[in-house]
């Protein structure tokens, strides 16, 4: 099971809405998936010598303001954090790596989910309805989301195992089904240097695809490269910095419909979740091809 | 003409209405579907329902008699296990269109996605676009009409279904060959065409059925089992 969705606002003028607009597309697929639920939310670029990272604690009362001074004092940087919820935005000038580093030395009960310019995620273990209105999304306006509401198969039920997981910069993943070869493939991620949080599958298709990316492939080649690579059952929808890329496994049994109006495109496992959008009744509806890559926005 | 809002009413309450209704060519529109799974299910009359928008998973499932219209999209598993009737959609479809029924005419517009007509058993599906890969796997009967092009291993393990094809077949699937078209299959898909209300010319069509070596066992082919 697991449902996932996505929407990208091609209609600038609908962009204020966009956590309006997708808060029923991802509270539709509960049923599907009602274990735990996550989005990316595409929003607020940050400038050019900025990172933004979302991170993310156990902790409900996580003193997240005395990170970011701490990591001020000792990065000589400047950043900005805000808190929502069980998660935090921090926004920094200081080189990604050593950011990560420090984080992972001084914080090491902090998740670092995802990061880049205008990437945010957030992820919790419950019903979608419950983890939109923790991270005060209806209100929220973007050019474009992804989503997920997970059925758990092959892992716990964590939050740590929900998606969606990063896979580079601005990028992020999405996963209904299940691979096969998962953990054969994260003994060999883990040989490349890449480290893990769960025993989830999905989060080995989203190292396997960082590691694609940092090894210098686009993200185009990186899809065609998984099909060949990752067995087993996937619908994928991958968050980019400016649109959505969908990919099905050569069966394509996990279900998928695309839908396209002049004012956004959405993907969604089942068309019910797209039917509140404005303007559904016209949309051009299809079902996306097996290993075709389907995508909206730049790949290479 | 009894209009029926699937979103005021209940798909349980639909269904048990269209379910019930004995009057021949009653008509009934259903509204607001939402992509709702299941809508008209069931059906045993001969009634007419016209779907106005894009139908969920499972939609005019089991029909019998019924003539059910869809206008927009059908989800997964339209028109599964049909045994008679008519069901339109002049949409797209998505994946096992017509699997596994017995009976009727199913009549897609658009295109249909994989596995169309997967295990048909007698039903007759015509669909004006293009079908997915493993379309008419182990289709044991009926006709399967295909005016645009169909996608991988086109009527994998095939039985004793005809299968047409007017555009391009990427690849046939096991025991799937091409066969002559006389003129009884021209006679019997020009009938299927008018049937449907498709404008296509039935000599422009390729044949397709099985090569029947998949029936037996094959003393030959032990080693491979």
């Amino acid at each position: 099971m697991c449902g996932i969705v996505g929407l990208y606002l091609k209609n600038e003028q609908l962009r204020p809405q966009l956590g309006s607009l997708f808060q029923p597309m991802l509270e539709e697929m509960k049923s599907r998936g009602p274990d735990s639920a996550g989005v990316a939310i595409y929003r607020d670029a940050v400038a050019p010598h900025q990172i933004k990272y979302s991170l993310a604690h156990d902790q409900a009362d996580y003193d997240w303001q005395l990170l970011g001074s701490e990591l001020d004092n000792h990065c000589q940087c400047e950043s900005s954090i805000r808190q929502i919820d069980s998660h935090a935005i921090l926004v920094c000038d200081a080189p990604e790596q050593t950011v990560r580093n420090w984080l992972k030395q001084h914080r090491p009960g902090v998740r670092l989910v995802g990061s880049g310019s205008s990437l945010e995620i957030f992820k919790e273990v419950g019903l979608p309805e419950a983890v939109y209105s923790r991270f005060e999304l209806s209100t929220a306006g973007g050019t474009h989301m992804i989503g997920h509401t997970r059925m758990a198969t092959e892992s716990a039920v964590t939050t740590a195992g929900s998606h969606p997981f990063a896979t580079g910069a601005d990028l992020c993943l999405v996963h209904n089904g299940s691979l096969s070869n998962h953990n054969r493939l994260r003994e060999q991620l883990e040989k490349a240097g890449l480290e893990f949080q769960t025993e989830n599958d999905s989060e080995v298709a989203a190292a396997y695809m960082t590691l694609k990316i940092r090894e210098g492939m686009t993200l185009r080649q990186t899809l065609k490269q998984a099909l060949i690579d990752l067995d087993g059952f996937y619908t994928f929808c991958v968050g980019t910095t400016n649109g959505f890329a969908v990919l099905r496994d050569p069966i394509a049994c996990k279900h998928a419909v695309l839908a396209e109006t002049d004012d956004w495109v959405a993907m969604a496992t089942e068309y019910r979740a797209i039917a509140t959008l404005p303007g559904s009744e016209t949309a051009n509806i299809w079902e996306p091809k097996p290993q075709t890559i389907y995508a909206w926005g730049e790949l290479e | 003409m009894p209009s029926i809002d699937l979103q005021e009413t209940g798909l349980r309450a639909l269904n048990t209405t269209l379910q019930s209704v004995e009057q021949k060519d009653a008509a009934y529109t259903i509204t607001n579907p939402m992509g709702a799974h299941a809508i008209a299910c069931g059906l045993t009359h001969e009634i007419n329902v016209t779907i106005e928008g894009h139908a969920g998973f499972y939609c005019a499932g089991m029909n019998q008699r019924a003539n059910v219209t869809v206008k927009g999209h059908a989800g997964v598993g339209l028109a599964e296990n049909m045994m008679s009737g008519t069901v339109r959609v002049t949409g797209n479809a998505s994946q096992s269109a017509g699997a596994t029924a017995h009976g009727g005419l199913l009549i897609i517009e658009g295109d249909a996605s994989s596995r169309c007509g997967i295990s048909m058993k007698g039903i007759d599906i015509v669909v004006g676009g293009s079908v997915g890969h493993m379309s008419g796997f182990m289709a044991q009967a009926g006709n399967l009409v295909i005016c645009g092009d169909a996608g991988e291993a086109l009527g994998d393990s095939i039985y004793e279904a005809v299968i047409y094809v007017q555009g391009t077949v990427e690849s046939l699937g096991a025991d799937c060959e091409e066969k002559p078209m006389d003129e009884e299959h021209i006679k019997s898909l020009t009938g299927l065409l008018a049937l449907s209300g498709i404008n296509a010319k039935a000599e422009a069509f390729k044949r397709y059925g099985s090569a029947r070596t998949l029936y037996n066992f094959q003393p030959d082919n032990a080693g491979d089992y």
